[in-house]
């Protein structure tokens, strides 16, 4: 029986857990949540996932949602397959796991809201807060000169492998390279650049791509 | 050589790793970082956490910075002592134990952190808390808690019967939100109420507790 995944194959954090699938070699089936109808807020759905979001899986009786506990559980699961996202020693499995919680707590509260704001919102015709998105982007720029200082030395995040501190960034990374502000950003930082490249060259990224309709 | 953690106690964050190490009964030396000399954010300390942010840790030549990683790494480092933190023998409690770990870093945190960061931060640098943030952040703490009191109305603790990082994570900032004037929102929901006092008599908490001094204005 292969794992349901619920949710929209286009959103950030299923395309967490779709990345996690391809590198490992996980067969999948998606079902579809419909994120403009809101059915991911309809009850049917709340019962998988109480914060009314995508996404979530069921693996035989096995429930789980929060896509990075997802990615880590089956990045455990099948640790001998595919990509080994999770490090080696325990003290490269602690780097990968400072770099993923990097992204939590310093890339993605920028990430989301600027891309909620111009990419989200003008899809549901709201406004968007141009004073806020301004202010995202200065402190995106502090941020991406640490990550950039980083992988001029490394390759990776973690170091000279990809991990799951990489493939946690992809999502959102690539609706920020849709954005020409921040695309221009990016490409104004040589490693960063490069790492960047290097990654969304990935097999798993271009299937992701096609999956989603790119 | 004891692992060395570089902070202040009254940092939610560097308390957040001192109630792990508690709980693991693993020494270590607490080496003071001065905040309000902004001593996190000179050369010295950059070198080990490039975002200028308490705590690091440093165990030999591994040096590490995010509270979250730490704990992880000590509970899995220290896997066969101390409180059995991560449900590390059965990978789907494990997953379940990140699954709520994941909700307190993504729900739960951004709306406590921004309630406390205009409650104690801001007026400690001279301004006055915002009160449509303050306002905006209880509403969403309050969805949060509603999701916690019909959890914790099935399990004893989030990710299950036994405490775990995932209720770890979330102390020092509860602690702190007790003390504001907003304290309702956990003491009016009766699973939530009974999961932090039961959180709160925990021997690791009330070794930590006492350096977390910090007080909100009263807001």
């Amino acid at each position: 029986m292969v794992v349901k995944l619920y949710g929209q194959v286009t959103a950030a954090c299923p395309q967490r857990v779709l990345l996690c699938f391809l590198e490992k070699g996980i067969e999948f089936e998606i079902i579809h949540i419909d994120l403009d109808t809101f059915e991911q807020k309809k009850p049917e759905h709340l019962l998988r996932q109480p914060f009314g979001q995508v996404p979530a899986i069921e693996d035989g009786d096995f429930k789980l949602f929060e896509s990075r506990a997802i990615a880590r559980y089956y990045a455990t699961k099948f640790a001998d397959q595919g990509t080994n996202l999770l490090g080696k020693s325990l003290e490269h499995r602690a780097i990968v796991d400072q770099w993923a919680d990097v992204e939590t707590y310093y890339f993605n509260v920028l990430a989301q809201p600027i891309v909620i704001n111009l990419i989200i919102k003008p899809r549901l015709g709201e406004k968007c807060d141009v004073v806020l998105v301004e202010d995202l982007k200065v402190k995106l720029g502090v941020v991406l000169d640490i990550y950039n200082n980083r992988l001029s030395s490394n390759r990776f995040l973690a170091g000279e492998e990809f991990t799951m501190a990489d493939l946690t960034h992809m999502p959102a990374m690539g609706y920020l390279m849709s954005i020409t502000d921040i695309n221009q950003m990016v490409k104004a930082r040589g490693s960063f650049n490069r790492w960047w490249e290097e990654i969304s060259d990935r097999p798993s990224w271009k299937k992701l791509m096609v999956l989603a309709g790119h | 050589m004891a692992m060395k953690v570089y902070g202040d106690e009254m940092s939610a964050s560097v308390a957040r790793v001192l109630l792990c190490l508690h709980e693991k009964n693993t020494e270590f030396e607490l080496v003071p970082v001065n905040l309000f000399a902004c001593h996190h954010k000179l050369p010295s300390f950059l070198s080990m956490n490039p975002f200028g942010q308490v705590p690091a840790l440093q165990d030999d030549d591994l040096t590490l910075f995010e509270s979250r990683a730490i704990t992880a790494y000590i509970a899995e480092k220290h896997r066969d002592k101390g409180t059995d933190l991560t449900r590390h023998e059965n990978s789907k409690e494990a997953a379940i134990v990140k699954l709520w770990s994941e909700v307190e870093a993504h729900h739960f945190n951004p709306a406590i952190f921004a309630v406390i960061h205009q409650l104690i931060v801001v007026p400690l640098q001279g301004e006055s808390p915002d009160a449509a943030i303050v306002e905006k952040n209880l509403e969403k703490l309050g969805k949060v808690l509603d999701v916690y009191e019909e959890r914790l109305g099935k399990t004893k603790y989030l990710a299950g019967d036994t405490y775990t990082l995932a209720d770890l994570h979330h102390v020092p900032y509860t602690y702190y939100f007790m003390k504001t004037s907003h304290a309702g929102l956990i003491n009016d929901r009766p699973n939530v109420k009974a999961w932090w006092e039961d959180l709160c008599s925990r021997p690791a908490f009330l070794k930590v507790s006492p350096g977390l001094t910090v007080t909100p204005t009263t807001n």
